[in-house]
């Protein structure tokens, strides 16, 4: 990418300390983002992909500093971001945004789907007269599939999948640059995973938007990505245009990942190919030395113990792996 | 035969805004060895079956209709009567294996006492056979870990033991209810591994409800789809994945993103938001969702039929080439 990115990611770690038991125990560090780094341009998808605690949620709350990040830095349109505080944070938020997973819990059932969308332009624009407001509110319902008759009403009114929707006008109300998606779709059901995925692919095109889609379902994020970081662990283990890492995954653990998704068409299940791993995911506060996948992976040799695999350069990807694409 | 057959089950609950019908209608039958899938979104009513046919409805529920299962009908069945089915011919796996099992209690006691319950085995030779099993659902070290905690366990670890457990009583039917929903896709690929080892070995049928069209794929053999308490179409699992016909089945299949497509075009949708119970309007169901409905959707409902060997579906379009 020869312009500058829109985000760099470098380095990012975010461990959170667990005081042990005790008077005389360590604390130790649950390292839940290990070194990522990443670079976003303007108007991309990324898609970020890997099993529950490989640290996509935290990387996430990370970047827009939800939660104090330990090392690393975040740049933003040449800024840096990590280790700001609340305040100075606070003019960068209005162009970044987030959408979490569960529709309900994350709008306030206390307030009309007018107050809930209108909330971020009277935190940030007091002065807005309140016509404008509402004016605003209207077109975002609209651009987003609500019926603007709908404004006062209250959030237990409206199914999960207008949830969502809502939760989307709401990212949307301040014209955010980045928009983080937190596993949007999960709680959805499949019917209005649909809906909701396509109207994400849309308003990027529509406005302009930057997105980082985070999920644990490798379908939807093929689907709406054009770049896929794989994480494990707290790592990112590869890093690829979407098409390549879905024909040609060079990690072992993007490979298993891939072969494990189950396939909705019979023949297709049967005579695939299935690459089961096996055993667990270690445990984050207790990782393996050397590769954090070495004690599950199907390839793993005697140099994985003792060196970290650092990202490097393959053909148009990036991998984590010593012996990437053999075997 | 048949080992199971339902008869125009209906589930009904009363609540404070109204009777609410989950379950109407439900038909259907099931050989020994077969795997049934019941497929559908939330509130479509598949649990409730189950939960229905094992007496584990919540107070304000009601179930009617016939539940013969190998000659016994269960509906009817006094408390003591369906304990002696209930986790011995028929037994359930669910979603979440930490709140099914019991915190306090090591694994083995929980295993020992279903045998010790059921089979009226001793104390060492129910310890023995529950190892037995958990070898046999592949949990490592068995012998010591038996004695473990269930919160010593991982989530897959823990839905083996689920299923380890279930299994103990050689069932003659195994209802599991979205086994893999709540598990990472690794550990869902390993244990719809095991149940598919589990059917070659041991004559267990298996009812498996899911939302999961791909796991649906990977392990059943005939498969009724349910759309706000009904079935709405019912085949082979080829039939309903390449020669679907009910307008929601189609949908369905058509609005998965798929791993094995390319993506980026937009994805087919059902228009609309899934059913309110409470508030269905007459005729079909799925009328307002549906792009191909007509006058008499509106104000007929349409009965499930058979239109072919086997298969079933509930709509008035005639499709059938």
């Amino acid at each position: 990418m020869s312009e500058a990115p829109l985000l760099r990611v470098t380095d990012l770690r975010v461990h959170f300390p667990i005081r042990g038991e005790g008077m005389f125990a360590k604390t130790r560090y649950l390292k839940a983002v290990d070194g990522v780094s990443f670079d976003l341009a303007a108007g991309e998808t990324l898609g970020v992909v890997g099993e529950s605690g490989c640290g996509k949620s935290t990387l996430a709350r990370g970047i827009l500093g939800l939660i104090p990040v330990t090392a690393g830095s975040v740049i933003w349109l040449g800024e840096e971001l990590a280790g700001l505080t609340h305040k100075e944070m606070r003019k960068y938020r209005e162009e970044m945004q987030i959408i979490f997973q569960d529709p309900l819990a994350s709008l306030n059932p206390r307030m009309t789907v007018g107050e809930i969308i209108a909330e971020p332009l009277r935190v940030f624009f007091p002065r807005m007269p309140n016509e404008e407001r509402k004016a605003k509110v209207r077109d975002l319902m609209k651009l987003v599939g609500l019926l603007p008759n709908q404004i006062n009403r209250y959030p237990h009114e409206f199914s999960g999948g207008q949830c969502q929707r809502i939760g989307i006008a709401r990212a949307l109300v301040l014209d955010p640059q980045l928009i983080i998606c937190d596993e949007p779709v999960s709680a959805l059901d499949v019917s209005i995973q649909a809906q909701i995925v396509n109207l994400l692919m849309e308003l990027q095109r529509e406005l302009g938007l930057t997105l980082i889609f985070i999920a644990h379902d490798l379908s939807v994020v093929r689907h709406i990505s054009r770049r896929v970081m794989v994480m494990y662990l707290g790592r990112a283990v590869e890093i690829a245009d979407r098409n390549d890492l879905y024909e040609n995954p060079l990690h072992p653990y993007t490979r298993a990942l891939i072969s494990a998704v189950p396939i909705p068409d019979p023949k297709k299940e049967r005579a695939k190919q299935e690459q089961i791993l096996t055993g667990d995911l270690p445990s984050p506060l207790n990782p393996p030395s050397g590769c954090y996948f070495r004690t599950r992976c199907p390839v793993a040799r005697d140099r994985c113990a003792e060196e970290t695999p650092e990202l490097r350069k393959m053909g148009n990807s990036f991998v984590a792996c010593h012996f990437a694409g053999e075997g | 035969m048949a080992l199971l057959e339902v008869k125009n089950l209906n589930v009904r609950f009363s609540t404070p805004d109204g009777e609410v019908a989950a379950v109407n209608d439900m038909s259907f039958s099931m050989e020994a060895g077969e795997t049934l899938g019941i497929v559908g979104e939330s509130g479509s009513g598949k649990s409730q079956t189950v939960l229905a046919m094992l007496q584990l409805l919540a107070d304000n529920g009601t179930a009617s209709g016939e539940v013969n299962f190998r000659g016994t009908e269960l509906l009817g069945l006094s408390r003591n009567e369906i304990n002696q089915v209930r986790g011995n011919q028929i037994a359930m796996i669910f979603q979440d294996p930490m709140t099914c099992l019991n915190p306090y209690l090591t694994v083995e006691r929980q295993m020992r006492e279903v045998l010790e319950l059921h089979k009226d085995m001793k104390r060492d030779e129910a310890r023995a056979t529950a190892i037995a099993m958990l070898n046999s659902v592949k949990i490592p070290d068995a012998e010591r870990r038996i004695d473990m905690y269930p919160h010593e366990f991982s989530g897959g670890m823990r839905q083996r033991v689920m299923i380890a457990m279930a299994l103990l009583c050689n069932p003659q039917l195994l209802i599991a209810d979205e086994p893999t929903t709540a598990l990472d896709v690794t550990v869902q690929a390993q244990i719809i591994r095991l149940m598919n080892e589990l059917r070659e070995q041991i004559d267990t049928s298996i009812i498996l409800i899911t939302h999961d069209l791909g796991v649906v794929a990977g392990l059943c053999d005939r498969v009724a789809v349910m759309y706000a308490g009904r079935i709405v179409e019912f085949g082979t699992l080829d039939e309903i994945f390449y020669d679907p016909h009910h307008p929601y089945t189609r949908g369905l299949l058509r609005s998965i993103p798929r791993l094995d497509q390319a993506g980026a075009t937009e994805l087919e949708t059902i228009p609309g938001d899934p059913p309110n119970l409470q508030h269905l309007p007459p005729g079909c169901a799925f009328q307002d969702r549906c792009t191909q409905a007509f006058d008499r959707c509106l104000t007929e409902r349409p009965q499930l039929r058979d239109f072919a060997e086997g298969r079933r579906s509930a709509c008035h379009l005639e499709i059938v080439a």
